[in-house]
């Protein structure tokens, strides 16, 4: 009984001991909020007050972030939902139709590009950094619309190998079932494989929403700057600009650029959670 | 048996295979663009001079010779390795105490994992931008900054990278904790084993794959680490050598590819290619360990 209470009690620190070193974990988010409405002046001096009295700048700092660096904000988070959805879309589509030829026809060619895809998932992405950019140019991918090909191909060795693994869990009597049935591959893809694979879906779709929302550097080598630049990118700008920088404004934007990363998080929590789980054991 | 799958198999093949180009074409293609030629490329134009890769002429190794002379790149490799490690031991020490307490029934635990969990959705560079405020913050009250001195840019990107990835490898270790059987447990208490007793001589062996798992994740995310470092120091402050060689101390690998690829000097670019051959080489061959380690435990069990 006596080594019971002492238990709960052992219990009750440690929740408090997590209550606390949560709130520190959220210190930072809150930091840029309360910045976010802080006259550049005080960002640096004063960077956990308040932004009360004299420090105020209301809602300043967003208007200013706005057209600020020479860059329409909202351009930024324009090219960064498109290139995201579209990325995220082609790399579903061609990656799930390729991971399921390669697992049921699984002739030389397949499972050398299956090697390839593999192999790829090792190589860093400084390796290819500069020829991928000057090939991106010259093929003209370096719009908002057409980047999601340079997606696709850099990005297909996890998405195939997380599809290849599931496809191949996946009796083979059900495809079966559906060819003597009179469903060409075409329909046997669309209508019985692809409902099968929906969770492995779901998990790669949000390992690459992470990936390209929040990728810098791919987007700022292939991209034409001048006309377009994502949230990452425009930020960075901002802060690697030489001369004075307008730190609220520059919160600001942040602040604007992570709350939707934020709701997206909430309300996917538990897909999210899994799909990271996932693509790490597999990967 | 087995004789009967393979024609069960064929059935599928043949019919599937003619599907080719819808199936595998698109892929194939965007492949070749996004990563089988310009890898080719890199490879090539590492053995070349050039300022447009048009205009590429072979020099042989002198790109190679280069690279490894350079001691802003040595300088970043031994920085990179020394951060590798000490933010390996860190976040996975951490990571694995929060799982493990997560783990054991505690009230609000889901709240815990949610929060712990949530700057991983948040990019590098956005990152390292609200810390530098941070850091910059605290700083200033002793009149210094996190660019001024190279001891707090290395402790500012560690503190950095376990707020961001003790959440991340949390996860990971939470799965394979939540694998270990539970009637092992209970009848090592039975047995009369101790709560460390049962958590170093059966938890941590069956979590074994897991932990390996996440110290190869840190490891090769620590060595390709870039928008973090660019964001938060970008190799500031800068020292001057003997030589009169400038080093960014705070600069690792992958930044200081980048770096050496916009110098202005007429080697910079196949400099920078030849380096990048050769952190690939370092994290091809880091990743190939992971995989023949993982191998060669499934064939064990």
């Amino acid at each position: 009984m006596n080594s019971l209470a002492a238990e709960r009690r052992g219990k009750a620190v440690l929740t408090a001991v997590l209550s606390v070193i949560c709130v520190i974990y959220v210190l930072p988010v809150v930091a840029v909020l309360i910045n976010s409405f802080k006259l550049n002046t005080f960002v640096k001096t004063d960077t956990f007050a308040l932004p009360t009295g004299e420090m105020w700048a209301g809602v300043d700092n967003f208007v200013k972030g706005m057209t600020f660096g020479n860059y329409p904000f909202w351009n930024s988070v324009k090219y960064s939902v498109v290139i995201t959805i579209l990325s995220t879309a082609l790399i579903l589509i061609g990656t799930s139709m390729a991971a399921w030829y390669i697992a049921r026809v699984d002739s030389p060619f397949c499972k050398a590009l299956y090697f390839l895809c593999v192999f790829s998932m090792v190589v860093p992405f400084q390796m290819v950094m500069f020829t991928l950019s000057n090939t991106a140019d010259q093929l003209k991918l370096n719009t908002p619309w057409t980047i999601p090909v340079v997606y696709l191909g850099f990005g297909a060795g996890l998405a195939i190998f997380m599809f290849v693994g599931f496809v191949k869990s996946i009796p083979l009597e059900i495809e079966e079932a559906a060819a003597i049935d009179g469903c060409g591959p075409v329909r046997t893809f669309f209508l019985v494989v692809v409902p099968m694979l929906k969770p492995t879906m779901i998990s790669v779709g949000i390992l690459e929403i992470m990936w390209v929302w929040n990728d810098y550097l791919l987007p700022y080598l292939v991209l034409d700057l001048e006309k377009y630049r994502t949230i990452t990118i425009h930020i960075q700008y901002l802060k690697g600009s030489y001369g004075t920088v307008d730190l609220g404004a520059t919160m600001a934007l942040i602040l604007l650029a992570i709350i939707p990363v934020i709701i997206f998080y909430l309300t996917c929590q538990k897909h999210i959670i899994k799909g990271v789980a996932a693509g790490a054991v597999k990967g | 048996m087995n004789r009967k799958k393979i024609t069960r198999g064929n059935t599928i093949r043949r019919s599937t295979r003619k599907w080719f180009p819808l199936f595998l074409g698109p892929v194939v293609c965007a492949f070749i663009i996004g990563f089988v030629w310009p890898f080719v490329q890199g490879i090539y134009l590492s053995f070349c001079q050039f300022k447009l890769i048009a205009d590429a002429k072979p020099i042989g190794f002198g790109n190679y010779v280069r690279a490894f002379k350079d001691a802003a790149f040595a300088h970043a490799f031994w920085y990179t390795a020394l951060f590798t490690v000490v933010s390996l031991v860190l976040i996975n020490v951490l990571a694995f105490t929060v799982a493990y307490v997560l783990t054991q029934n505690i009230k609000g635990s889901n709240i815990f994992r949610t929060v712990f969990f949530m700057p991983n959705l948040i990019g590098g560079i956005v990152l390292g931008h609200i810390w530098s405020m941070i850091f910059d913050g605290i700083l200033s009250k002793f009149s210094t900054s996190i660019v001024m001195d190279s001891k707090y840019g290395f402790w500012g990107l560690i503190i950095l990278m376990c707020w961001q990835q003790i959440g991340y490898m949390m996860i990971i270790y939470i799965a394979g904790l939540q694998a270990v059987p539970e009637d092992m447990l209970e009848a090592a208490r039975i047995d009369g084993a101790t709560k460390s007793q049962a958590l170093f001589k059966v938890t941590i062996p069956n979590v074994m794959p897991s932990i390996t798992i996440c110290m190869f994740l840190t490891l090769t995310n620590g060595f390709k680490l870039f928008d973090q470092n660019l964001a938060l120091t970008n190799g500031q402050p800068i020292v001057m050598q003997e030589g009169g060689a400038a080093i960014k101390t705070t600069e690792m690998l992958a930044l200081n590819i980048f770096t050496t690829y916009n110098n202005s000097s007429p080697n910079a670019h196949g400099t920078a290619q030849a380096k990048a051959v050769i952190f690939f080489i370092l994290v091809a061959g880091l990743g190939l360990a992971q995989l023949a380690y993982t191998r060669k435990k499934e064939v064990q069990q």
